[in-house]
């Protein structure tokens, strides 16, 4: 009896241990967060205003929106469905950043890797899932660290700066994908798009009918695996070690020209993942242009989330809100759809610039102490 | 059969001229922000601006002549933005520039759905007319290809060789270079570097504001939902595959203008898949970047310049 309330009061003990180190934590990354929330209230705060001087209702336009996202389950399931391939896009922009590389490139990543896991879940039929899956996200990863090694050997072997080269192989990335589906792997009918892949290579769905797959708890497990990267393993600290002064880590010996190309290589790797996640949790095909732009918001949704995973997860909901929010808002106001995309715009402009965030803080009187 | 004759006329050539004008222009306003130390990713969507205000002023109007110059006016705009946060507040360029480029998408969609009803298309407006050339239409051949176009296509000509001389034979123009090369060494010789930045980025905007409204009251006489397509970052490899100079950029302007008139051709007979050759301006980008094709090195290391 004794000896159980002595394991009672231990048990206790840690678990008010555990949410005193959560809520140190949190107390700790809140200001790190501030302009990050400072920019979001901006960017809401205008976009308001232009709804206004556009004729329409901003409050009744925001209230649908937030309806939308969270108001009943499949609002949720959409809006978590929505987020997860900005998670992917998003930590493939933070790792190539960490490096001091700016990998503008993701979406092209994103759609190799989602071409590819096509192309698996097409060619086999009657392999049982547990081998169908992997090999399918497993070719995904490659297509994208594919197209993560391109620009990563032409950065280090030949200086070529990487913003161009990614920028530039995205569009090759979408020309050639274009290609295939509109011709060697075209399904029959008009739509540019393949044929179903096997049902063994479905990713299982979570929450039907929203389009919320297992993708989601891969795109967590991912950010979890990235943090324990960056900061635990030997890559991720040659990596940060490059990103912070690339002449000192030279000298300490890190390989740096090895270390650009395997940051851009697992960047890619990451983004492709998210691809093939879209294409066997959702589509079940490849379709021409099923990516809205999920490569560009994942650098909004890296930015947003203050470059690190977990704030990455959290700006990933906000921008998952939007898209499904903005869809009802639509049906339910008339208020155009792209309110969305302005938001986000502007919650990037915002973003950008920490300095303006800074100023319009220090007119507005408020004395904030973060860098 | 379809004989080579069908595809290599003086329409091609034609098409290559109407093709490359919105991209030399977008590629001239990428120089000038380039050459002041500010990049510009933002050009995509600075030009769908100028498109969309353009057609918008020309509704209201009537007058496409003002919606050119509401359009330059809202490139300049943009620009400005661009250099409030990448200048004065020493801004990251690319985020800016996404920003920027996301922001155009949603906004003129947004308000064509506004105004119009639709945020697919705009209804039709009055576009710019064509005009003839006296004597050089008459030339043949050449007549046919160059004599008559819609007046933006003369104008890009005339900026192309502006821009040289204002870039290479000025004080400004040194002014400008000396900025984007050696900040540092150009504020101590008592250049605004903020100042030149500034106008520099305003420049680029109207440039890009311009290639929009070419895009728009030129070519189509309405808006359409993303009608740039790219454009904007077809500009970008223009310039670069130009070496960050006015003619370099105006001639690769006019290859991968040659490229997208081939395409459209080859696609309409069934020939060649289009995404081929829609990808070979990029491809060529990356090469030169890499130095495979002649060595291409960016004017500046594009820093924020903070005055100490």
């Amino acid at each position: 009896m004794e000896n159980l309330t002595e394991h009672v009061n231990k048990l206790n003990l840690q678990v008010r241990r555990l949410f005193q180190r959560l809520e140190a934590e949190l107390r700790a990354s809140v200001p790190k967060m501030l302009p990050q929330v400072i920019a979001i209230v901006l960017a809401f705060a205008v976009g308001a205003i232009m709804l206004l001087l556009t004729g329409y209702n901003p409050f009744e336009a925001y209230a649908a929106m937030l309806i939308g996202a969270f108001g009943d389950t499949f609002g949720i399931g959409q809006t978590f469905a929505q987020a997860t391939p900005i998670i992917f896009t998003a930590l493939a922009f933070l790792f190539a950043y960490k490096c001091g590389l700016f990998n503008i490139g993701a979406e092209g990543q994103f759609l190799i890797g989602a071409f590819f896991a096509a192309l698996v879940g097409i060619s086999f039929s009657g392999l049982p899932s547990f081998i169908h899956i992997p090999l399918a996200l497993g070719a995904g990863i490659l297509g994208g660290a594919m197209w993560g090694f391109v620009p990563g050997v032409l950065k280090a072997k030949l200086g070529a700066h990487e913003v161009i080269t990614t920028m530039m192989l995205s569009y090759v990335a979408l020309y050639i994908t274009g290609y295939m589906v509109n011709y060697p792997f075209k399904a029959p009918g008009w739509v540019a798009q393949t044929v179903l892949i096997s049902p063994s290579a479905w990713l299982p769905q979570i929450l039907p009918p929203t389009q919320l797959s297992l993708s989601i708890v891969v795109a967590v497990l991912l950010a979890v695996a990235t943090h324990y990267t960056l900061c635990r393993t030997t890559i991720g600290y040659e990596v940060r070690a490059i990103g912070l002064n690339p002449s000192a880590a030279e000298s300490g010996g890190i390989g740096i020209k090895k270390g650009i190309i395997l940051a851009l290589v697992i960047s890619g790797a990451m983004a492709g993942l998210g691809g093939a996640g879209e294409v066997l949790g959702i589509h079940r095909r490849f379709i021409e242009g099923f990516s809205p732009g999920y490569g560009w918001d994942g650098l909004a949704v890296a930015l947003v989330g203050g470059l690190n995973p977990f704030g990455i997860l959290l700006a990933s909901v906000l921008f998952g809100a939007l898209r499904s929010g903005g869809m009802t808002m639509t049906r339910t106001t008339h208020v155009p759809l792209d309110v969305a995309s302005i938001l986000q715009a502007l919650v990037i402009l915002f973003v950008a610039a920490p300095m303006l965030i800074k100023y319009l803080l220090k007119r507005g009187g408020v004395k904030w102490s973060g860098s | 059969m379809v004989g080579l004759i069908d595809i290599i006329n003086v329409g091609l050539f034609a098409a290559t001229l109407r093709m490359a004008t919105p991209i030399a222009y977008g590629a001239l306003g990428g120089i000038f922000s380039e050459r002041s130390g500010v990049v510009n990713i933002g050009l995509e969507g600075m030009m769908l601006t100028g498109a969309f205000t353009g057609v918008t002023v020309s509704y209201f109007i009537g007058n496409p002549w003002l919606g050119v110059l509401a359009a330059i006016l809202a490139g300049g705009l943009l620009g400005l933005l661009h250099g409030v946060i990448t200048v004065k507040f020493a801004g990251n360029q690319i985020v800016s520039g996404t920003g920027i480029n996301i922001f155009a998408l949603g906004f003129t969609a947004y308000m064509s759905q506004t105004i119009w009803g639709s945020r697919g298309a705009s209804d039709s407006v009055q576009g710019l007319p064509d005009i003839s050339i006296p004597l050089l239409k008459d030339i043949p051949v050449i007549g046919e290809i160059i004599g008559t176009h819609t007046p933006l296509v003369y104008v890009v000509l005339i900026i192309t060789v502006v821009s040289f001389i204002v870039l290479f034979k000025t004080p400004f123009g040194l002014r400008i270079r000396a900025v984007g090369e050696r900040p540092e060494a150009a504020d101590t010789a008592g250049i605004d570097v903020y100042r030149t930045k500034y106008i520099c980025l305003i420049i680029s905007g109207m440039l890009a504001g311009l290639g929009g409204a070419f895009l728009s009251l030129g070519q189509l006489s309405l808006f359409t939902y993303g009608m740039t397509g790219g454009r904007g970052f077809i500009a970008l490899a223009a310039m670069i595959f130009g070496k960050w100079m006015p003619f370099g950029a105006f001639g690769a302007s006019v290859m991968f203008g040659f490229a997208d008139a081939l395409q459209m051709r080859l696609q309409a007979l069934g020939l060649l898949p289009p995404q081929i050759i829609l990808m070979i301006p990029y491809i060529l980008t990356v090469a030169v970047l890499a130095g495979v094709v002649g060595k291409a090195i960016p004017p500046s290391n594009y820093k924020p310049y903070v005055k100490e």
